[in-house]
């Protein structure tokens, strides 16, 4: 079967050594078994993400997006571009929005880019790997090639936000988005209810007002806990760090036993298609995941 | 208060509106709220916004500039898009919150210190470095920002997650001589310093 083709916008998070890149490993066994192929995007630039706002303005923004878009759109024509981290989505597609719909600012842009001899056309879509898994390859697609089903597994579906609102998957509701629940299930493991689905880890804030934010996780975690989860899992690499990563600062300060695994959808995905603790990311857990450790064989 | 800052009180003298509909990004969606009340119940740290997004939208129609501009909530918004999918008018919010911290941050009425302010600055000009963003540096950067005896204590305070990272692999204390960077970096600055130089001049900040 001919490889389905796309261009990749890893980010910076996703980067060898960087705080997301057991997500980028768990992309490996994934993509073969559905016959995905990721084409890096060549010498791609930072989106800019969401914090970018307080020095850079609309434009720089765009431009910063703008010529990634570019570079895709000229090395790599007629593919669609995916990123896995929702900020970058975002980022992207608001880029793309924004700059279809107003002819001062594509033009403004593309002066900017006359700096690096690039110019945007437009006309490429910028998509979140988890459209592509459920347009392009659909739920049935995804289980197919399930090789040891999760059985038995309690899985927290953690949305969040960026991977849910402003655009989301087509057709979801954005109050109680039911696409990861349904991957999680396409690979045999049982998506547990949980109210805590589509609430806010805080973000980049997790930085600046640390108190504030540590108070959603543990909101977010203490939830997992209540619909008996044996772990959480989420599309967005700023999510799994500050949920994961900031337990141990919560029970430090309030005295709780927070250890609840955080990891990606494409881990479990990796491990339920016969990955390895390897494949899978695993091993680059803070908090690791026992149980999803001894179904891989780790 | 800014040159930059007497500048447009001199031009805009008392129609605040309009400073932010031409200076904001999106600032023209503003007078389209309908004080319904949604957003102000959407924010994760609502409880600590000084004013409601809802209120900051009523306060510019009002004209009271000084108090919009050296507010703290807009830097409050975590970029969680709830009220944006919410809003019955369809302002988009976030942007008109990021818009105007950006705003407050260039006319230097944004208060000093202000924690996400600094963060979002620091994060800025470590992208600017190399064109990616260096998370080793931007943490050194984030502990250390109000100082040497300080950025210890709060190193040793994040101990436990930063050795959690290492431990797991991601974070590479290698990151510290210079890490993973774009090839056309210089051309990214050009690039970069030409799209503020546009925007500073239409929006007047130049
Ligand atoms: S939800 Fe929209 S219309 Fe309602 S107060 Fe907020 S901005 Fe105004
Ligand atoms: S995006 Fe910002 S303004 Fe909107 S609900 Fe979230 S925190 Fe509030």
């Amino acid at each position: 079967m001919a490889k389905k083709q796309y261009a990749f916008y890893p980010g910076c998070s996703s980067q060898k050594g960087a705080s997301a890149s057991n997500y980028i490993t768990s992309f490996g066994v994934m993509c073969e078994k559905l016959d995905i192929q990721l084409n890096e995007i060549p010498d791609w630039n930072c989106c800019g993400a969401s914090i970018g706002y307080g020095e850079g303005g609309e434009l720089p923004r765009m431009v910063l997006n703008a010529r990634n878009l570019a570079i895709a759109e000229k090395d790599l024509p007629g593919q669609d571009i995916v990123s896995g981290c929702p900020a970058c989505w975002l980022g992207l597609r608001e880029a793309v929005d924004r700059l279809h719909e107003h002819d001062r600012l594509k033009t403004e842009t593309n002066e900017a880019l006359k700096e690096v001899n690039l110019t945007y056309k437009g006309g490429s879509k910028a998509r979140h790997m988890t459209e592509v898994l459920i347009e392009d390859i659909g739920y049935a697609g995804i289980k197919a090639p399930v090789v040891k089903p999760l059985d038995g597994l309690k899985v927290a579906g953690y949305v969040g936000c960026q991977a849910n609102r402003p655009y989301g998957i087509a057709g979801e509701s954005f109050e109680n988005p039911l696409y990861l629940d349904k991957m999680i299930e396409a690979v045999g493991a049982e998506a547990v209810p949980y109210e805590q689905k589509a609430a806010c880890c805080g973000g980049a804030l997790a930085f600046s007002e640390p108190e504030k934010a540590q108070a959603q996780i543990r909101q977010i975690v203490e939830a997992a806990y209540d619909n008996a989860a044996d772990l959480i899992v989420t599309p967005c690499p700023l999510c799994q760090a500050n949920v994961e990563i900031y337990q141990a600062e919560i029970n430090k300060k309030h005295g709780t036993k927070l250890n609840m695994p955080v990891l990606y959808y494409s881990q479990l995905i990796t491990v339920a298609y016969g990955g390895s603790v390897k494949e899978a990311g695993l091993n680059g857990q803070v908090i690791r995941a026992a149980k999803l450790d001894k179904i891989a064989g780790g | 208060m800014s040159d930059l800052n007497t500048q447009a009180v001199a031009r805009y003298k008392n129609n605040f509106l309009r400073e932010v509909e031409e200076r904001v990004e999106e600032g023209n969606m503003v007078k389209m709220c309908m004080q319904c009340g949604v957003c102000a119940g959407s924010c994760p740290f609502g409880p600590h916004w000084q004013h409601s997004p809802q209120k900051i939208f009523m306060m510019i129609r009002a004209g009271k500039r000084e108090e919009v501009l050296s507010s703290d909530s807009m830097w409050m918004c975590t970029s969680c898009y709830n009220c944006i999918v919410r809003c019955p008018r369809k302002l988009p919010i976030t942007h008109i919150m990021h818009g105007l911290a950006n705003y407050a941050h260039r006319l230097n009425l944004a208060a000093k210190g202000q924690p996400t302010r600094d963060v979002a600055r620091l994060f800025w000009n470590n992208l600017m470095k190399t064109g990616r963003i260096n998370e080793l540096t931007f943490s050194l950067g984030l502990y250390f920002k109000d100082g040497f005896i300080q950025g210890i204590k709060n190193s040793l305070a994040m101990q436990a997650a930063g050795l959690g990272l290492l431990k797991a692999k991601r974070l590479n204390p290698m990151e510290i001589f210079g890490g993973h960077k774009c090839k056309e970096k210089s051309g990214i600055h050009r690039m970069i310093a030409k799209a503020r130089e546009i925007e500073d001049r239409r929006r007047g900040l130049a």
